[in-house]
């Protein structure tokens, strides 16, 4: 019988061991770690050219106290009622031209979407918390009204499709598609919301 | 040939450790490619608040973070319980933040430098006096797009 020549076969048996401690060494340290929150864009420094008036029944003041305290259009007001008090300040659609709203056409309330805007207002003492919450409702509150109209023309979520539309694995064939769809429902209830300077007293 | 003395039948043969350098390079060159040098270490106690309605901050090549907080247990005796602002690896006042901002900017290439997004990890123990402070550097060289980066959860959960 001759010998068979060349090396011995490797001893393949602690190749799983190496595979194993490889997969959980993976498993261990990876984490899935996206950062998110609220998108806010700051007004440019330069004020603008000309003065624009605005009505005051198209402003919806929110002012925040150093206690976290919530001063809406001059009331009193828990911070759970903001979202509804927003929407229904959001869609009034007191000149009839705005014919998705369905809100109650108060004359003393925002004129359509387009012209409603939002003030912020905080104290200086103001905790982040409370601000980042007023924010989160107000943001909320856009989105619950775009979601709504989104639903009705497109069948699904606003922000389902903005996700989708900012998430850069999508294909850029889809994307194109939704870019139409997104910027037609934010053109319905575009974000005014405004951030004056704090006060300080 | 006799000199040799033959091996005894039954012994296992040597396993061939050839390839192990191979394994140990495969190893080495994934970490080097994997690994990312950290950013930075906190300086400052960063709770996040919740917030339901946020978006994800893709593409981290375009964003530049501003951490707030008060300084850590260690840095106490030295800096205090105020809130401070931290950039990159150490403690800043707020003069600083425009000049960080236009520095990293220039680091970044020429075509993101117009879509970069200003990450706002703020504790949520701060006060909006320091924020609005950091707001309006912020302003002055014209970085507007702000993220102020949340957890995802109730927001009402940040009153209790």
């Amino acid at each position: 019988m001759p010998r068979r020549k060349g090396a011995p076969e490797v001893n393949a048996g602690s190749m799983a061991d190496i595979a194993f401690l490889l997969l959980i060494f993976f498993l261990v340290t990876t984490t899935i770690e996206t950062d998110a929150g609220l998108d806010r864009m700051l007004p440019p420094m330069e004020p603008p050219e000309e003065d624009v008036v605005i009505k005051q029944k198209n402003i919806f003041t929110v002012n925040i106290n150093k206690n976290g305290q919530l001063l809406v259009e001059d009331e009193l007001m828990q911070l759970k009622d903001l979202r509804k008090a927003a929407i229904a300040f959001l869609e009034n659609g007191a000149d009839g031209t705005c014919n998705y709203c369905q809100g109650r056409k108060d004359p003393a309330s925002s004129d359509n979407p387009s012209k409603a805007i939002i003030s912020l207002k905080n104290d200086r003492e103001t905790k982040y918390s409370t601000y980042i919450t007023v924010q989160n409702e107000l943001v909320g509150a856009y989105n619950d009204l775009r979601d709504r109209e989104a639903q009705r023309i497109f069948g699904r979520d606003f922000t389902e499709m903005e996700a989708e539309y900012l998430n850069p694995e999508t294909a850029s064939s889809i994307r194109d598609d939704l870019k139409d769809k997104v910027k037609r429902v934010q053109d319905m209830f575009p974000q005014k919301l405004s951030e004056a300077e704090t006060t300080s007293n | 040939m006799a000199k040799f003395a033959k091996k005894k039948d039954g012994d296992l043969p040597a396993v061939s450790t050839a390839s192990l350098p191979d394994i140990v390079f495969m190893l080495l060159f994934f970490f080097m490619t994997v690994t990312t040098m950290k950013d930075s270490s906190l300086l400052v106690e960063n709770t996040l608040p919740n917030a339901s309605e946020i978006k994800k901050l893709e593409k981290k090549d375009r964003v530049i973070y501003i951490y707030v907080g008060k300084p850590t247990q260690e840095y106490q005796k030295v800096f205090g319980t105020e809130p401070k602002i931290q950039l990159n690896d150490k403690f800043a006042n707020v003069d600083e933040v425009g000049s960080y901002i236009l520095a990293e900017r220039a680091k970044k290439p020429q075509e993101l430098q117009n879509v970069l997004t200003t990450a706002l990890k703020v504790d949520k123990d701060a006060n909006m006096g320091l924020i609005a402070d950091i707001k309006q550097e912020l302003r002055k060289v014209n970085a507007l797009k702000v993220n102020y980066t949340t957890y995802e959860g109730n927001a009402f959960n940040n009153l209790q």
